[in-house]
C-alpha cells in the first residue's frame, strides 16, 4: 500500500480503551467521511470495517490508537484510517484472515471482512503489536 | 453505568426501537434483557426497529441472529424491521447474511407479518 | 541587481503602454478564437488579467510561482475553466496567455538592456500558460467524470410497476461500479415507496458470468434482509446454459423467464398476504 505516512500530520487521532472509545473513533470517521463527500454506501462500508477493526484492536490488543485522515492520490480523494496497538501480535496472520475462524467470541468475520469493505488493507503484526491501515477511495 | 435500549410492551408483542449508536456493553444488555422480557411477560413476538442505525457490524448482526434464535426457543417469534439500504448492502459485503431472521420494511409491516405469524399459528 | 532594474523597466513599459498592448492583445486572441468570445468580453477579462499581472510583477518581481501572483492565477484558472466548458481547445486557451509575448516583442527585444527583461518576461507567461494547461485538463476531467456519474444514474431506472412492486430492467454490460449504482437506486426505492417486491429484468444483459451472477446474488440477500423479495426475470435460453455450464450456484434466487410471469409471480404473493388482512386476521 502506498505510505500516507505524510498524511498523518493532518491526522485527528483517538486513543481507544474502552468500548466507547470505539463508537467516538467510528464516528469521527464518519465526520470525515460525509466531510470528503463519499457517497453513503461508501460511507457506511468504511465505518463498519471501521467498528470491527476497533473492536478487534480492543479486545485482542489492549487497545490503542486509532487516526483518521483525509487523503488524495491523483485524482481521486479518499479516507485512511489506522489502527495500532502494543498487543501481543497476531500468530498466524493467515488464519486470522480467513472467513468464520475466530480466537475470541466474534463471527471470526472482523478482519476478513472489513479487508472487503474497504479499498485497500494493510496489516503487519509482530510481538511488539499490531498495525492495520485501510483506503476506502470516495464517489 | 452504560445506557440501555428500552424493551416496551404492547399486548403481546415486545418493542425494541434503537435509537442511539450502540455501545458494545449496550448490545449485550439488551440481549440479556430481551430473553428475561420474553420469559416475564409471555410474549409472542418481538419487534427491533433498526430504522435509525446507520451501521450494523458483525457484532450487532450477531445479536440480532442470536436474538431470534434464543426468542424462537422461549416461544416467541422476531422481526427486524427497518434495516437502512447502505446497512443491508454493507452486511452482504461483509458476509453476513442474517439467514433465520424475519424481516420487514418498516414498523407497520413487522406488526402485521407478526399477527399473520401468530394466526398461523393459531 | 539587474533583475530589479528589469522588473522596473517591464512595470514602466506596462504602465505607459497599457491601453496599446491590451488593445493589440484584444485583437490578436479576438482573430485567434475567429468570433467565438464577443471582443467586448474577451477585453474586460484581458484587462483584469494584466492589471493583476502588471500588480504582481510590481509588488514581487517576476516569479510567477510567488504568492504575489495569487490573485493572477486565480484569474487565469477561471478564465481556462470557461474556455474548457466552451469547447475551446488547449493550444487556443494556452495562447490567450502567450499571445502577450508577441504584443510586447517589437517594443522590448530590440535593444540590448530590455531585451533581457523581455526574456524573463517571457519565462513568466511560459509558466502561466502552463497553468492555464493544467486547469484546463483538470476542468476536462471534471467534466468528463460528471458525466460518467450521470450515464450511470440514466442507464439504470428503476420504476413502479404496481402498488408494492418496483423493477428495474438491466441493459447492457454489468460491472462492479453500475451494480453498485443498480442496487442503491432499487433498494432505496423500496424503501421510499412501501414495495415488498423487486423485479430485476435482465432481458438486455448480453452476458452473465459468475462476477454479475454475484451482484445480482447479494443484491437479493440484500434486499431479503430489509424486508423484501427480489426477483430475477428475463433469463434468455443462451444465458441459463451459461449459468449452469459455469457451474455458477443460482441458490435461492427466484427466477422467472419473463418480466410478465415475475410480476404475475410477485403480485400472487402480494394479493395472498392482503387476503389475510380482509380476512380479519390482522
Amino acid at each position: 500500500m502506498k505510505d500516507f505516512g505524510a498524511a498523518g500530520v493532518t491526522a485527528e487521532a483517538i486513543p481507544v480503551a474502552n468500548s466507547s472509545d470505539v463508537v467516538s473513533a467510528r464516528q469521527t470517521v464518519r465526520n470525515l467521511s460525509q466531510r470528503s463527500g463519499m457517497s453513503l454506501v461508501h460511507q457506511t462500508k468504511l465505518v463498519t470495517a471501521a467498528s470491527e477493526l476497533g473492536r478487534n484492536m480492543l479486545i485482542y490488543g489492549g487497545g490503542g490508537v486509532v487516526r483518521v485522515a483525509a487523503v488524495t492520490d491523483g485524482g481521486r480523494s479518499g479516507i485512511f484510517v489506522e489502527f495500532r496497538d502494543q498487543g501481543p501480535g497476531i500468530g498466524d496472520i493467515e488464519l486470522a484472515m480467513t472467513d468464520g475462524w475466530t480466537s475470541g467470541n466474534g463471527m471470526g468475520l472482523g478482519l476478513s471482512g472489513a479487508k472487503r469493505l474497504v479499498d485497500e488493507f494493510d496489516i503487519e503484526t509482530g510481538p511488539s503489536g499490531t498495525t492495520v491501515r485501510i483506503v476506502k477511495w470516495g464517489r | 453505568m452504560t445506557e440501555r435500549v428500552p424493551v416496551l410492551k404492547i399486548g403481546e408483542t415486545l418493542l425494541v426501537s434503537i435509537q442511539t449508536d450502540l455501545e458494545d456493553q449496550m448490545v449485550m444488555d439488551l440481549q440479556e434483557d430481551l430473553s428475561n422480557r420474553i420469559v416475564d411477560t409471555g410474549a409472542k413476538g418481538v419487534v427491533i426497529d433498526i430504522s435509525a442505525l446507520e451501521i450494523v457490524d458483525s457484532f450487532v448482526g450477531r445479536m440480532l441472529a442470536t436474538n431470534a434464535s434464543i426468542s424462537r426457543v422461549l416461544g416467541a417469534e422476531t422481526i427486524v424491521v427497518g434495516m437502512r439500504p447502505a446497512v443491508a448492502m454493507t452486511l452482504v459485503e461483509l458476509g453476513l447474511s442474517l439467514n433465520g431472521v424475519r424481516t420487514a420494511l418498516n414498523l407497520e409491516r413487522g406488526l402485521k407479518l407478526l399477527r399473520r405469524l401468530g394466526a398461523e399459528r393459531a | 541587481m539587474t533583475a530589479e532594474i528589469n522588473t522596473r523597466l517591464l512595470v514602466e513599459i506596462l504602465t505607459a503602454r497599457r491601453d496599446d498592448f491590451l488593445a493589440q492583445w484584444t485583437r490578436t486572441i479576438g482573430d485567434d478564437l475567429q468570433g467565438r468570445l464577443s471582443l467586448a468580453e474577451l477585453g474586460h477579462e484581458l484587462g483584469e488579467l494584466y492589471e493583476a499581472v502588471l500588480k504582481a510583477i510590481s509588488i514581487g518581481g517576476l516569479d510567477g510561482r510567488g504568492e504575489h501572483f495569487g490573485e493572477a492565477r486565480s484569474l487565469l484558472i477561471e478564465l481556462s475553466r470557461n474556455r474548457a466548458r466552451q469547447g475551446f481547445t488547449p493550444t487556443e486557451t494556452a495562447r490567450s496567455v502567450f499571445a502577450l509575448k508577441e504584443v510586447l516583442e517589437p517594443s522590448l527585444a530590440g535593444e540590448a538592456a530590455s531585451a533581457q527583461a523581455y526574456l524573463q518576461f517571457a519565462r513568466l507567461l511560459d509558466d502561466l500558460g502552463l497553468l492555464t494547461t493544467e486547469a484546463y485538463v483538470r476542468t476536462r476531467e471534471e467534466i468528463i467524470s460528471s458525466q460518467a456519474e450521470q450515464l450511470l444514474e440514466l442507464s439504470t431506472p428503476v420504476v413502479k410497476l404496481w402498488d408494492g412492486v418496483v423493477g428495474v430492467p438491466l441493459v447492457g454490460t454489468l460491472d462492479s461500479a453500475r451494480t453498485q449504482v443498480v442496487m442503491e437506486k432499487l433498494l432505496q426505492t423500496l424503501v421510499d415507496t412501501d414495495s415488498t417486491h423487486a423485479i430485476i429484468d435482465i432481458t438486455g444483459v448480453p452476458t452473465v458470468d459468475t462476477q454479475v451472477a454475484q451482484h445480482l446474488l447479494k443484491t437479493v440477500v440484500a434486499a431479503r434482509m430489509m424486508g423484501a423479495r427480489c426477483i430475477i426475470s428475463g433469463i434468455r435460453p443462451q444465458i441459463a446454459q451459461t449459468i449452469v455450464a459455469l457451474g455458477i450456484e443460482f441458490g435461492d434466487i427466484p427466477t422467472n423467464s419473463s418480466l410478465a410471469d415475475a410480476l404475475r409471480q410477485a403480485l400472487k404473493e402480494i394479493a395472498l398476504e392482503t387476503e389475510d388482512d380482509v380476512k380479519g386476521l390482522l
